[in-house]
Parts: C-alpha cells; sequence; structure tokens
C-alpha cells in the first residue's frame, strides 16, 4: 500500500483490483462548501452480497475503517442495504466516506455478519433484522434492538409491502379531542358580575385585564 | 427460590429509566460484590418511530422534526439531513450561510459539553460544581436564544441555508459571551484537573482502550479521549470547517499521554469548549456578506426537492460525535429511505467494556461518561434470596457521593 493519504481514485482503483467481478458499478461525487469551497468527498460502490466481506478485508487495507452505520432502502422487490464506512481519519481534510450498496431479493433476504470484523457492527445490525426483516447470517446476538418485546412478529417498520406498519399500529394524535369525563379544573369559574379590582386578582387575571380596557 | 439463585453473581437490572442518560434504557449487571463482571443492555425504551414519520413527510418538514431528535443537539440533526438533502438536490447553500451554520454549532457544542460537566460533577457529589457549570452555561444558551429565537429546538437550518441572519448588532452579545468563557476556562480546567477527588474518582475508571474504541465503531470525545484521531471538522470538513483548520483535542497533545479513562473524557470535553470559542470568533472575522439561503420561498424550495432523485449522506460533529443522515429521493414529496445515526447510536457499545470490572458506585459516573445528559435514574431493583430491594435514583447517587467521601478519607 502507499505511504500517506490516497486520492479517491486510487482508493476506488485499490477496491476495483482486490474484488474485480463484484463490483456493478462505481461513482465518486463531491461537493465543495465554505469560502475556499473544500471538496468533500463520498465514494459509493455497487457489490454482491459475496464481495462484502472482502470489501471490508480491502478497505482495512488502507486503514481500519470506522463503520457509521449501516442503512437500508425498501426498493420494492429487494432491499438495498448500505454499509457506510470512512476512511482516512486523522488525516486532515482527507477524509471519504466509502458507502457499500448491496441488494438482497426479498426472496432471500440474507447477508453475511461482518460483526467478526468490525464488532461494532452487531448493534446495526440487530436494528436492520428488525426494521428490514433481513436476515443476518452468524450475528452473535439475535435479539431484538429498539422495538418492543411486545411487537409483533412478521412487522417489519421500515418495508413498504404488506409487512410494514399495519394501519391500526398508528395513532393519529392530531384526530384525538379533549377527552370527556375529565374532572372539573380546580379552578373558579367566570363571574360576570364582578368588577375589576375585586377578588384576588391572581384568580382571574384576564378577565380583569378586557374589563380595564373597556374603561 | 432454588440454591443455585444464591451464588453470585447476582444479576443487577438498572433501569429502564436509568442512570445516567436521557434516553430510557434497560441495563442488566452481573454483579460479584461490588464488582461488574458482566454487563448486558437494551435501548429503545424511547423510540419514537422519527424515520418512519419521516418518510411520510417532505423535507422541509422534516427539518423541523429533525430539531426535535434531541433537545440538547438541536441543529446537528437538522444539519446533518439538509447537507443530505441538498446534495441529491442539487442545492448551493451560500458561504454566509454556512458560516451562521458553524456559529450556532460551536455554540451548542459549548452549552452541551457544559451541561455534561456539569452533571459529571454532580454524579461525584461535587455540586458547587455543578452549580457554577450550569449558571455559566446559561450565557450560551442565551446567545442561542439571540441568535436563533429559540433555547433549544432552534428552527435555525433550512434545507439550502439558514432562517436567520446574524447582524452586526448581535456580535458585541457573542463576543461577551465568548470572554466570560475563555476568562472562565482556566478556572473550571483547575477545578476539574486539579482536584484530588476528581483525580481518584476518575482516573483510570471506565477504560475503553483505542482498539476497543476503533472495533466498537465509537465516535466523538468519547473515541478521541481513547485516542483515537477523529474530529469530522478536522478530517471531513462540511459548512465552513474547511477554511478553519480545525485539530482534533487529543489527551496525548494537552497531558503527554492517554489513558481513555473518564478522566480523559473530562479533559477533552473541556478544552474543546476553548476551542469552539475560537472558532466562533474566526468565523465571526471571516464571515462574508450575501444572502443566507439559496431559495427563501419554501413552495420554490420544496418543488426542487421533489424532482431531486438520488442518495445522500449528511455528516457532522456534534458535541457527542457523529452523526449521520442517509437521505434517498425518489422524485416524491417525501424520502422514500431516511437513516438517522445520532452519536450515541455509536457509542453505547462501548459502555460495556467500560463498564466491565467496575464498581456498583462507579456506574453512573461510567454510563455518563460517554453522554452529556444524565437525568433519571429511577430505580435500582437488587433481587436477592427472593427478597426484591430497591435503590432509587437517590440511593445510588448516595451510593456515589459516599464512595467519594471515603476516598478523602
Amino acid at each position: 500500500m502507499k505511504e500517506g493519504t490516497l486520492t479517491p481514485e486510487e482508493v476506488m482503483a485499490h477496491l476495483a483490483s482486490r474484488l474485480s467481478q463484484g463490483i456493478r458499478d462505481t461513482s465518486i461525487r463531491r461537493w465543495d462548501q465554505g469560502k475556499k469551497r473544500v471538496p468533500h468527498y463520498t465514494l459509493w460502490v455497487e457489490l454482491d452480497r459475496d464481495f462484502l466481506k472482502p470489501a471490508i478485508q480491502a478497505l482495512m487495507e488502507i486503514q481500519f475503517p470506522h463503520l457509521s452505520v449501516i442503512a437500508g432502502a425498501d426498493l420494492g422487490d429487494a432491499i438495498r442495504l448500505l454499509y457506510i464506512f470512512s476512511i482516512q481519519y486523522g488525516s486532515p481534510k482527507s477524509e471519504y466516506m466509502v458507502t457499500f450498496a448491496i441488494p438482497l431479493p426479498k426472496s432471500d433476504p440474507t447477508v453475511p455478519t461482518i460483526s467478526d470484523l468490525i464488532p461494532g457492527a452487531v448493534f446495526s445490525e440487530r436494528e436492520k433484522q428488525e426494521f428490514f426483516g433481513i436476515r443476518v447470517t452468524g450475528i452473535p446476538d439475535n435479539r431484538r434492538l429498539f422495538l418492543p418485546e411486545d411487537f409483533p412478529d412478521g412487522v417489519f417498520p421500515w418495508r413498504k409491502d404488506g409487512t410494514g406498519v399495519q394501519e391500526g399500529m398508528v395513532k393519529d394524535l392530531w384526530k384525538s379531542k379533549r377527552p370527556e369525563n375529565r374532572p372539573a379544573p380546580p379552578v373558579e369559574g367566570k363571574r360576570p358580575g364582578t368588577a375589576a379590582g375585586e377578588g384576588t386578582p391572581a384568580a382571574a387575571p384576564a378577565e380583569g385585564l378586557t374589563r380595564g380596557v373597556e374603561k | 427460590m432454588s440454591g443455585e439463585a444464591k451464588k453470585a453473581p447476582y444479576r443487577v437490572p438498572i433501569g429502564p429509566n436509568h442512570p445516567a442518560l436521557k434516553e430510557p434504557v434497560m441495563f442488566t449487571f452481573e454483579m460479584e460484590g461490588e464488582v461488574v463482571k458482566d454487563v448486558d443492555f437494551a435501548p429503545g425504551q424511547a423510540h419514537r418511530g422519527i424515520e418512519w414519520m419521516g418518510m411520510r413527510r417532505n423535507p422541509v418538514q422534516i427539518v423541523h422534526l429533525t430539531d426535535r431528535i434531541c433537545g440538547i443537539c438541536g441543529v446537528v440533526h437538522s444539519l446533518s439531513f439538509s447537507l443530505a438533502v441538498e446534495q441529491i438536490a442539487g442545492i448551493e447553500v451560500p458561504e454566509r450561510a454556512d458560516y451562521i451554520r458553524a456559529i450556532v454549532h460551536e455554540f451548542e457544542r459549548i452549552q452541551s459539553h457544559l451541561l455534561w460537566a456539569g452533571v459529571a460533577a454532580h454524579e461525584l457529589g461535587f455540586d458547587s460544581l455543578l452549580h457554577l457549570t450550569w449558571r455559566v452555561r446559561e450565557e450560551a444558551m442565551d446567545v442561542i436564544e439571540n441568535l436563533t429565537g429559540n433555547r433549544v429546538n432552534y428552527g435555525i437550518v433550512q434545507v439550502g441555508g439558514v432562517r436567520r441572519d446574524i447582524v452586526p448588532e448581535q456580535h458585541p452579545v457573542i463576543e461577551k459571551c465568548l470572554a466570560t468563557y475563555e476568562g472562565l476556562l482556566d478556572t473550571l480546567l483547575s477545578f476539574f484537573l486539579d482536584d484530588r477527588t476528581i483525580q481518584m474518582r476518575c482516573r483510570d475508571v471506565g477504560v475503553l482502550s483505542r482498539r476497543d474504541a476503533l472495533e466498537l465503531c465509537t465516535v466523538g470525545p468519547t473515541a478521541r479521549a481513547s485516542g483515537v484521531n477523529v474530529d469530522l471538522r478536522q478530517d471531513y470538513p462540511y459548512a465552513a470547517y474547511g477554511d478553519l483548520d480545525v485539530k482534533a483535542i487529543l489527551p496525548e497533545r494537552h497531558l503527554g499521554e492517554t489513558h481513555g479513562d473518564v478522566y480523559d473524557r473530562i479533559v477533552v470535553r473541556l478544552l474543546e469548549v476553548g476551542q469552539s470559542c475560537q472558532i466562533i470568533r474566526q468565523c465571526l472575522s471571516e464571515m462574508p456578506a450575501g444572502p443566507v439561503t439559496a431559495e427563501e420561498k419554501l413552495v420554490k424550495l420544496l418543488a426542487t426537492c421533489k424532482k431531486a432523485t438520488g442518495e445522500g449522506i449528511g455528516r457532522v460533529e456534534a458535541p457527542r460525535g457523529e452523526c449521520l443522515h442517509y437521505v434517498r429521493m425518489e422524485g416524491k414529496d417525501s424520502p422514500a429511505s431516511w437513516k438517522v445515526k445520532a452519536s450515541s447510536y455509536s457509542n453505547l457499545m462501548s459502555w460495556i467494556p467500560m463498564l466491565r470490572g467496575s464498581q456498583i458506585a462507579d456506574i453512573p459516573i461510567i454510563v455518563a461518561s460517554i453522554d452529556p445528559c444524565l437525568s433519571c435514574t429511577d430505580r435500582v431493583a437488587i433481587v436477592q434470596d427472593n427478597r426484591r430491594s430497591i435503590l432509587s435514583k437517590d440511593d445510588l447517587h448516595r451510593l456515589s457521593v459516599e464512595k467519594t467521601r471515603r476516598l478523602q478519607g
């Protein structure tokens, strides 16, 4: 490996040399900000799932990659998983985000765990299992993460098909009205006869105010 | 009860409303005497399904939703969401807006770190320091209110820029606040770092090794305190940070060594308060003139967003570490997919190595050490010999204070 920092193209070439057939598509996107228009690179790599682990190992040859999160999207007949990494942290202005996007067909939504390479990944893998209904094979901790224990099986909140959140599961709070049969509030009602300086001023400040205006 | 259950290790559940986080988490500790043998935790007690809600709203509505993800970090979520959408829709943010974003962002870091410092002092039984830090924190809150109109849920960031400009009359207000902090920082540092009791309670307590920090994907001050050189303002500059040359605060650079303990986390956070003051000052003097938003009319902005297709990642350095938003737009009103990765999401796993082998009285400070928001240990239930005794938040806090007093002799 070359010493020092690599350019985005060099990172991409390194990945391509390690996984020649596995890569379906790549793109390098640049976004500039600030007065100096400092560039900001995101590298996107479309992979087959069998090449996920070799791809991570290839990143590890550059630097131990920081896994930010595993994101996902429901594309209809497949779940698109995105493993969002960053490399070259620690060297000013030369960090890149590297995203491995993997399509998982809904007929076989399995992906191997990467927690043997990056132990912290198990957190995000558990979340993807419960929210997208995928199966992470070899995951060391198969429990739910965020969803409560009594959440129904077979419902995956971020899916957009029939297994997503069902109609009756959502409470539309804006539809709810003020509950009836509540006890009366512990304040005295308005007494139309009283004049502005009478009674306790704290009890009816608003009323006293309007009266003052009328005068 | 069988005889087996009487044997050590005892299982001690803490939570779901728990020692040191604003978010409730359920902890289960395996205890042997006073020592934690193993830890497990179950988050999600406060999962509100915000991503699900966002996938049914348009980007302008989501920006206001992101303001409400966290009560402390009011700007990081809206900023990273906006960064993601701007990249997808190709909206160029005016340079002045980049600077205003950075200024509010740094004030947020100041108030968040001071809040955390006060909480840490309280957990150690040093309540005079809690009152000092929380009193001075109000100055940052007042400036934030002056700049944005709100103390929390700032509502300052909009897709394409910011919603309010900083006018020259506000410069003295900011300057006065910065001068206060810079005058106070040495005092605060000596209170926290030279105090023998704080050293005894925090040095080599809750240690996270550099290797663990890397492998568990730790971010922010927690990672930096373990010697990992990460700071997005330095590595992956966004908004105005590319112009500013920020350097990550590492314990090694300031103390000459890295322990990766609670003490180092205090050092990193306090020094970052001073760093934030410098950044704000630099931003104010270098801020270019010009508009503060790419598109003032929300209808036009929404029309641009509606046409956008693609994927984007917005990523900022929140007070607690990296905050990341992934957005996928498919030419509809609302995003096809949205994933929020808050900084604590990456840091929770680091509790396990930190807490293993620590004492029960150190649990509050260790749990607090990764995250600034420490509010509600509701109860700890100790189940032993079929009798259940409830330790309240006050009891747990008392245990921690008693340990401080014991060490003081």
